[in-house]
């Protein structure tokens, strides 16, 4: 009898809650360590950045409304989602990283593990980073931090579920929305995770999933005046300077990391809001 | 309306026999005023009366060099070691030597930079002193900043601060830069830094380390020496948009930080169930401030469309009142433009006011014949695309828009690239909570404008820059986390 034939996935693009394949029509290769073929992820193009631009923009006004308890509940949900595919993570990361099933289980947990753990922060982040101002004088003052606006993120290459999912969960644990763009070299977690944002509650195009080489991303994502802040953890020294060169245009906030389990990932992509009214009868 | 000039006021003249400026100033590095090494020199004056003031030296790149060295020195031998509580007992002391001395600071203030006397006494030299005693006592206590445990200051510091405020920048950049640890190498601006100078005296008689502070007068070529120094590790600016997005791309791929406090174009809201005559005195503060030399003056009036006639009448009343001339005076309430160049500037983007179909009202008020001067002016009519409405004039020009709906009146105070500071004006709370959530801004004063503390954050959103300065976010941004 006949060897049952696999049905393999098509990994696609995540853009406003939607799977499309790159408007380019391009894709790319990955092998496991072996060399032997896995798939043919897209190849995003300048345009798909700039279509998951707009549609983090278009997210952002809902997403950054909506309450700090939603947002944690959504976020804590994608966590679920994640722990109920767990096999599936480990069988693509054994696949893609080379590493053995109990190190890629390890991985997957505390991919979990780290999105429950932002999901905690939503509605303590600005309490622990906000603050009410005593000023000389007959002023109520206090400053808040706020979700500063679209963020694209070129997540780390190695660990790929668990820096993708900690850049992510970080910036839009506060209210951003983001586009995302995998690592170059293990992309494949990175769409299975949107799979599991699109079964999340989380809105469309608050988190928009892109795979592709980051060198020719970068300095488009850079240069975009839509694109507030940039998570450049990813990206090599001499893309990290072009891009800060390239973000000047509008200042972008332009960070790195090297924890991906840090409040300070939250905090650097929000503003300080300080309002004064004054008191008195 | 009453008549302007019918009720009129005796002189009343600070005296400015309080100050002594020498006939030059070198440049004070490693505690003491040596000379520079370029031996150049350039003269600052009076922008009320165009007389030369003095001669202030232009450091080079060789000066900015000594300057660093001082500073690296003073950090790794004496600041930095120093026992916290210390490190506050120097600036507590700058503090009090700084409110001894206050007069002789705000008449140097208004001589140097044209603004007047009330202001710089009653509003700049306060919070100066106040900056300083504010962070003192952070010091001891940077555990507590928001940094983590035993967070760490950057190194030595270059900081570029702009004439429009030029004590109280120095006192923003200062105090919360030693409070942390750093050292700093100070450049003032080019047509003010007399005062700073004078600091570098305060420096001296609170025995404050020689190296701690340096200050280097000259031009854009002095700052940029510093911004481009290896020996920097954190620049900290304060300027237009545009400087700001240089010394961001002098620093792309470099290891040094930056806190950028750049232009803005602020949006004041006057909604129709505001009290009126207390937003007429809040637009006016707003705008004519300093001579509008603010960057975060309130200077695109949005007004509801069925209070416009009302609210604009009641203002060009007030405006008319506004009294225009020697600084010095002690009922003078607008002061001198602060260069020839920033006058022209302003005449520049008020006769393209007036090209784009602006309808231009300047108050009726005497111009004084020697000096630079612009009367407080206002553009009605203006729409969205005009200049006026979109560049910072960084003078006392009000572009008046308006709006209906409160939506639109976010829309069309969010419609800039800049994102220092905004205005609310309304007698209903919710009203202007929400609108305080939708702007984007940093700054939002809701009933009240133009308000500063040494404990309140104070920076901008989108291109307004990066950063914020006072209150425990300023002073995060001089300190790092521990490895």
């Amino acid at each position: 009898m006949m060897e049952r034939i696999d049905v393999l996935k098509t990994y696609k693009l995540f853009i406003g809650g939607a799977f499309p394949r790159s408007e380019s029509g391009r894709v790319y290769a990955i092998s496991d360590p072996h060399g032997e073929h896995l798939a043919n992820p897209s190849l995003a193009s300048r345009k798909d950045l700039r279509d998951a631009v707009v549609a983090a923009r278009s997210a952002f006004i809902g997403w950054s409304g909506a309450t700090a308890y939603n947002r944690g509940q959504i976020l804590y949900r994608m966590a679920e989602m994640v722990e109920g595919r767990s096999g599936q993570f480990v069988t693509e990361i054994v696949a893609l990283e080379g590493v053995t099933p109990e190190v890629a289980r390890q991985q997957v947990q505390e991919s979990i593990d780290l999105l429950v753990w932002y999901a905690g922060w939503s509605d303590k982040i600005s309490v622990v980073n906000g603050s009410t101002n005593p000023v000389s004088g007959p002023f109520y003052n206090f400053s808040i931090p706020e979700a500063i606006g679209v963020v694209v993120i070129f997540a780390e290459i190695e660990n790929s579920l668990l820096n993708l999912v900690g850049a992510i969960a970080a910036v839009i644990v506060s209210g951003n929305t983001t586009v995302v763009i995998a690592s170059e070299k293990y992309p494949l977690p990175a769409i299975t995770f949107a799979e599991c944002m699109a079964t999340s509650d989380l809105p469309a195009g608050v988190v928009n999933v892109l795979t592709g080489k980051s060198s020719e991303l970068a300095p488009w994502a850079a240069s975009h005046m839509d694109v507030d802040a940039m998570d450049c953890s990813g990206l090599s020294s001499e893309l990290l300077k072009q891009a800060q060169i390239e973000g000047v245009g509008n200042l972008k906030r332009i960070h790195t990391f090297s924890e991906i389990k840090s409040p300070e990932r939250i905090v650097n992509f929000m503003e300080i809001k300080t309002v004064w009214h004054p008191i008195g009868i | 309306m009453s008549e302007p000039g019918q009720f009129s006021y005796a002189p009343a003249l600070e005296s400015a026999a309080i100050v002594s400026i020498r006939e030059r100033y070198g440049l004070f590095i490693g505690g003491d005023f040596v000379e520079p090494n370029s031996d150049t020199f350039f003269a600052t004056i009076n922008p009320a009366t165009e007389e030369k003031l003095s001669d202030i030296a232009g450091a080079s790149a060789a000066d900015v060099d000594r300057a660093v060295i001082a500073a690296r020195v003073a950090y790794e031998k004496i600041w930095s070691p120093m026992p916290a509580t210390e490190r506050g007992k120097y600036l507590y002391r700058i503090a009090r030597i700084l409110q001894e001395r206050a007069r002789e600071f705000a008449v140097l203030e208004t001589l140097d930079n044209g603004k007047p006397i009330r202001e710089s006494r009653d509003t700049d030299m306060p919070l100066v002193a106040a900056h300083f005693f504010y962070h003192a006592g952070w010091t001891d206590k940077l555990n507590y900043a928001g940094v983590g445990a035993f967070p760490q200051p950057h190194g030595v510091v270059g900081q570029i601060i702009p004439w429009n405020f030029p004590m109280l920048m120095l006192a923003w950049k200062v105090a919360p830069a030693l409070a942390a640890g750093n050292t700093v190498v100070l450049k003032p601006a080019e047509t003010t830094s007399l005062t700073a100078l004078l600091f570098a005296e305060v420096c001296q008689q609170a025995g404050l380390p020689a190296g701690v502070v340096n200050i280097l007068t000259g031009d854009g070529s002095t700052g940029a020496a510093l911004v481009n120094h290896p020996g920097i590790d954190k620049i900290a600016f304060t300027g237009s948009t545009e400087v700001g997005k240089l010394i961001a791309t002098s620093i792309a791929g470099s290891s040094k930080s930056a806190t950028l406090e750049l232009g803005g174009k602020a949006a004041n809201i006057v909604f129709d169930d505001a009290a009126i005559d207390e937003a007429v005195e809040g637009i006016v503060n707003g705008i004519f401030f300093n001579q509008g030399h603010v960057c975060c003056a309130g200077s695109r009036l949005l007004v509801q469309e069925n209070i416009h006639d009302e609210l604009l009448h009641k203002l060009k009343n007030r405006i008319s009142l506004i009294r225009l001339g020697n600084p010095l005076d002690k009922n003078t309430d607008i002061g001198a433009i602060n260069s020839a160049a920033q006058l022209a500037k302003i005449n520049e983007l008020a006769a393209a006011g007036d090209a784009e179909g602006g309808e231009r009202w300047s108050a009726p008020c005497d111009i004084p014949d020697s000096g630079f001067w612009f009367a407080p002016t206002i553009f009605t009519g203006v729409s969205q695309t005009h200049r006026i409405a979109r560049e910072e004039i960084f003078g006392p020009v009000l572009s008046v828009l308006t709006f209906r709906t409160p939506q639109e009146a976010i829309e069309k105070a969010n419609n800039t690239p800049y994102g220092l500071s905004a205005g609310i004006w309304s007698e209903k709370g919710s009203k202007i909570l929400w609108t305080a959530s939708k702007l984007r801004a940093g700054v939002i004063w809701a009933n009240t404008f133009n308000k500063f503390d040494p404990a309140s954050p104070f920076g901008g959103y989108k291109e307004s820059g990066w950063g914020r300065e006072g209150g425990r976010h300023g002073l995060a941004a001089y300190l790092k986390a521990s490895k």
